[in-house]
């Protein structure tokens, strides 16, 4: 690896990054019950997810095994799709409720 | 070239991406949420980079703070909703509550974290860095080999969502929905 000997690990293990994305999960996931508007929770999901991918990096050197890189690939990908169809769902809600809309408004998916 | 100590890239970035995650959940107006979202990717890209995962490192900028947060701060421009939301709580005590979970749940994944009790067994999917190959190639061999099946699914995932969004997003010209829309307009 040519990029292997300018960074130096001393003294790094995988536990700092567990640590750090153990926080970084529950900052979002505190978002999420916290704020009311629906775009903000959508950023904080994605900061939920952004830390799972750390966990599985992090696993991933420390096992020295390429499936966890793999792996975020497709939280990727889900990610996306998720982002999508989502805005798709809060622009149509946006369009119904003219004067704001919180998480609340989502009761309009009943029909 | 110099040698940078690990643990010096590590705090550095891992601090501003906390910092950053904490602006995202507290600032009032969405937009200054969504550059704080920029913020906490791009803090997470240089974390990949320092653990030699380069091509994710790429994929992370290009994909969510290019692509997802481009398309965060569209829907807010195009809905104008960069106002502050109210701050009355729809179930009583919510708040406090929504807190103390967050903390439970920090504790508990930062004590597994910390002990090591969720490391598993190295499997046979092959090894991140064989000699004379690069993280790109070690993750492409990956992906069109041991995971072709996951892979051939999200093209169809992603052709799901394409339509999904459209569906969703257009405006329907069919009798019913115009005479429910035309009703709707008629209640504002």
């Amino acid at each position: 690896m040519s990029g292997a000997g300018v960074i130096a690990s001393f003294g790094v293990t995988p536990t700092y990054y567990l640590v750090f994305a153990a926080i970084l999960f529950s900052i979002g996931a505190v978002g999420l019950l916290v704020r009311r508007n629906v775009l903000v929770m959508f950023m904080c999901v994605e900061l939920m997810l952004n830390a799972v991918n750390v966990t599985f990096v992090a696993f991933s050197r420390a096992l020295n095994d390429v499936s966890g890189q793999a792996i975020v690939f497709f939280v990727l990908v889900v990610a996306a799709a998720e982002v999508a169809v989502g805005l798709a769902i809060i622009v149509a809600i946006y369009r119904r409720r003219r004067n704001g809309a919180t998480a609340d408004d989502i009761d309009l998916l009943q029909g | 070239m110099s040698i940078i100590p690990e643990a010096v890239l590590f705090f550095i970035f891992a601090g501003l991406a906390l910092a950053a995650a904490l602006g995202v959940v507290l600032m009032r107006n969405p937009v200054h949420s969504a550059l704080s979202l920029v913020s906490v990717l791009i803090s997470i890209a240089v974390l990949f980079v320092i653990q030699n995962a380069q091509l994710l490192a790429a994929v992370q900028v290009i994909v969510y703070a290019g692509a997802i947060v481009v398309l965060f701060l569209f829907v807010i421009m195009l809905l104008g909703v960069d106002r502050s939301e109210t701050l009355s709580d729809p179930v009583r005590g919510q708040r406090p509550a929504a807190i103390l979970l967050g903390l439970v749940t920090a504790a508990g994944l930062i004590a597994l974290g910390w002990n090591h009790w969720a490391t598993g067994a190295l499997s046979s999917r092959g090894v991140l860095a064989p000699a004379r190959s690069t993280n790109i190639k070690a993750v492409a061999e990956s992906l069109f080999t041991s995971f072709l099946w996951p892979f051939e699914m999200t093209a169809v995932l992603l052709v799901i969502a394409v339509i999904g969004g459209v569906v969703l997003a257009r405006r329907s010209h069919l009798p019913a929905d115009v005479e429910l829309r035309d009703l709707e307009e008629q209640d504002q």
